[in-house]
């Protein structure tokens, strides 16, 4: 088994260590331990590896994220898979704010609950939570889809442009701009796979769609009060 | 026979409702919306103009022009960055977006600059290979938009800059009109075509200083610690935003007084909001001075940047370098007389010209008009800049020659006068044929 013991090895060399493994390597699970909260663990990962995070982490964590499996066995902080642009990023626990923010692409699963602005400005990155998210999550997001299993906070969805948002529990209130839309069965064979890649067992059924109403997409004076 | 008394006086217009204003209520009264534009604050304001150098004298010798040497290099990122960035000249070209900016606006950006040994720098909207392939050295931004971030690219830049704000609109986010979105801007950006785009003005994964300090690792530990780390702040409170952005981990400081250009955004937010270039300089070196960090943290600045002089007085008050946008464009062939018809056509003139948002540019600069950018021959555009370049450096090398210097970074406030009281308190020096500082001792 490859390991760190982060108590030992600088985060530095564990992360150069995991960003420098050549696209064949078959040293392809990896194990980081004895964590005390670092910041900026396991980010700008390029291959197809797995990497375990075994305890709590902070900012950033997997943060830029190409090909590679990052699964996180405890809780962790802000910006978790920012940027992502493929692979899947996996948090056990309950992730703080701005879980996947500006992700481009890959699969963002979060088993606990995720702090507010999970999702900002979203590019691409599919999210499943399991629990639930905070305000003002998916603000601007662009593209991708935010799959809520629990309840939303305040103005989920404000100023989005064309991410989709599906919704168990309550939605608080939703941001400028966002609606309550038809669930097609377009929409619900999406979202079935979408939790059936998560892992997530959940009737899609059950679930609400959010999108834009896109009449902020270009500027209008009687638009004013919405901005 | 005229039909008013012989005591009639001739129309007055008025100091307070001046063309411009009467024009803006009407404006605004017609379309209720404000008026968005391109280009930096056009007021008049305290700058460099009111700055003079002293040269040498009896007490101070002058070096002899083009015999003897006076240095013009300067190193980025001596702090923490394992792959500093050298520059031969110490005028850099600002971030400007593709976007914003035509592929071939870009791509001679990237010829002129690397002509001279100097860099430029992406924009809102990410980096394109036109770009990449034409500068030796390019700058990558990280926006609030976060438009096009792509480790790859971050990979791949020679420096990073964490963009805060900008001096045209410090606490203002970007604004790119639908009609420059095309096919390729909208894919590069993940949205619709034609749509108005709302960069955001902050950014989405970090707020205050601390949160800064950690985000800089993280772009450290995706790019091997290699890459010097800039921090872009709009003049406002040039003191503290310096302290933080050293404290945060900067390797260089940039700092774009309120003069400086921006694409788009509301007039009133270019003209009222942040403070000039001059006024925010030696605020900024202070702190630099305070923590020890003066020319280990380098400072580079920008807003307004016209001639060498203008170099020279940055260089003087404490800066490492420049950073120039508007005229860089000017260089290219923005505002260029020979357009003078096409210009009237759009309702504008030659030298006034600033509705860069509307993408209608018949120098083929600020548009995504295939047809309207093909006008733009990159090479030529670029040894234009080149040219330009070339000769802000003469002119920085001369003025430092007249005071003594055998490097450009030798130029000291000591060298410097002011010509009025609001630019002596600035720049603090001394107001001209005084040895008054207003604002310093004893007064
Ligand atoms: C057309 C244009 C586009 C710009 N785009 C950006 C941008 O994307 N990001 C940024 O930080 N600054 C941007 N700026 C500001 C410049 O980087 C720089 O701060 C400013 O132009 C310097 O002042 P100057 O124009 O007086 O030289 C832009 C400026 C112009 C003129």
């Amino acid at each position: 088994m490859n390991a760190f013991d982060l108590t030992k090895t600088p985060l530095r060399e564990a992360n150069a260590k995991l960003q420098s493994l050549p696209a064949d390597t078959n040293e392809k699970v990896w194990h980081l331990n004895n964590l005390h909260g670092e910041h900026a663990c396991a980010v700008g990962l390029t291959q197809p590896i797995e990497v375990h995070v075994n305890g709590h982490i902070g900012y950033y964590c997997a943060g830029m994220n190409q090909n590679a499996t990052v699964i996180i066995h405890g809780q962790c902080g802000v910006g978790v898979a920012e940027n992502m642009m493929s692979g899947e990023v996996r948090v056990k626990g309950t992730a703080s704010s701005a879980a996947g923010a500006t992700g481009q692409g890959g699969l963002l699963v979060i088993e606990g609950d995720a702090g507010t602005r999970c999702g900002i400005s979203m590019k691409g990155i599919d999210i499943v939570v399991k629990g639930s998210v905070g305000a003002m999550s998916a603000f601007m997001a662009q593209s991708g889809s935010l799959v809520v299993c629990g309840d939303a906070g305040a103005s989920l969805g404000d100023s989005i442009y064309e991410a989709r948002l599906y919704v168990q529990g309550k939605v608080e209130s939703l941001g400028s701009d966002c609606v309550e839309k038809k669930m097609t069965p377009h929409h619900l064979a999406k979202l079935e796979r979408l939790l059936k890649k998560a892992g997530i067992e959940a009737d899609p059924k059950k679930f609400r769609r959010f999108g834009s109403k896109r009449n902020l997409y270009n500027f209008h004076v009687d638009n004013v009060d919405a901005y | 026979m005229s039909d008013h008394s012989p005591f009639h006086t001739p129309p007055r217009f008025s100091a307070t409702f001046d063309e411009h204003s009467i024009a803006q209520i009407q404006r605004a009264a017609a379309t209720g919306i404000y008026d968005i534009r391109g280009g930096g604050a056009k007021r008049r304001m305290p700058h460099f103009d009111d700055l003079l150098f002293l040269g040498a004298s009896i007490s101070r010798y002058p070096l002899e022009g083009y015999r003897e040497k006076c240095g013009t290099d300067v190193v980025l990122g001596t702090r923490f960055a394992k792959k500093p960035i050298e520059l031969k000249i110490p005028v850099t070209i600002a971030g400007m977006s593709f976007g914003a900016l035509s592929g071939q606006a870009k791509e001679a950006l990237g010829r002129g600059a690397t002509a001279m040994g100097t860099s430029t720098t992406t924009g809102d909207g990410g980096m394109t290979p036109e770009e990449r392939g034409h500068s030796t050295k390019l700058v990558y931004q990280l926006l609030p938009s976060r438009y096009g971030m792509n480790p790859d690219d971050l990979r791949k830049a020679d420096a990073i800059e964490v963009v805060v704000g900008q001096g045209a609109k410090p606490g203002g986010g970007g604004m790119l009109l639908g009609q420059k979105i095309t096919e390729r801007v909208a894919k590069m950006r993940n949205l619709p075509v034609g749509i108005d785009q709302r960069s955001a003005c902050r950014h989405p994964d970090w707020t205050g200083p601390d949160d800064l300090a950690i985000k800089i690792t993280e772009l450290r530990e995706i790019t091997n610690w290699e890459k010097p780390i800039y921090v872009k702040v709009g003049a406002t409170r040039p003191y503290y935003d310096t302290a933080l952005a050293v404290k945060s981990g900067a390797d260089v400081v940039v700092l774009d007084g309120m003069q400086g250009g921006t694409a788009a955004t509301q007039e009133v937010f270019i003209e009222h909001v942040g403070i000039p270039i001059l006024a925010a300089l030696r605020p900024a070196v202070q702190a630099l001075q305070d923590l020890d960090m003066h020319r280990k943290v380098q400072l580079v600045v920008s807003g307004g940047i016209r001639n060498g002089a203008d170099v020279a007085k940055c260089l003087a008050l404490g800066a490492d370098a420049v950073a120039i946008g508007t005229a860089a464009l000017i260089a290219l062939g923005d505002n260029a007389p020979a357009l003078e018809e096409e210009y009237r056509k759009i309702g504008s003139t030659a030298g006034a010209y600033d509705d860069w948002h509307e993408g209608r540019d018949p120098a083929g600069i600020t548009t995504q008009d295939p047809a309207l950018a093909a006008r733009l021959d990159p090479v030529k555009a670029g040894k234009r800049l080149a040219n330009y370049l070339a000769v802000l450096t003469m002119e920085t090398q001369i003025i430092a020659r007249a005071c003594g210097k055998s490097h450009v970074h030798n130029l000291e406030p000591d060298d410097l006068v002011a010509l009025t009281v609001e630019a002596a308190a600035m720049a603090r020096v001394p107001l001209a044929g005084t040895s008054w500082i207003p604002g310093q001792g004893g007064y």
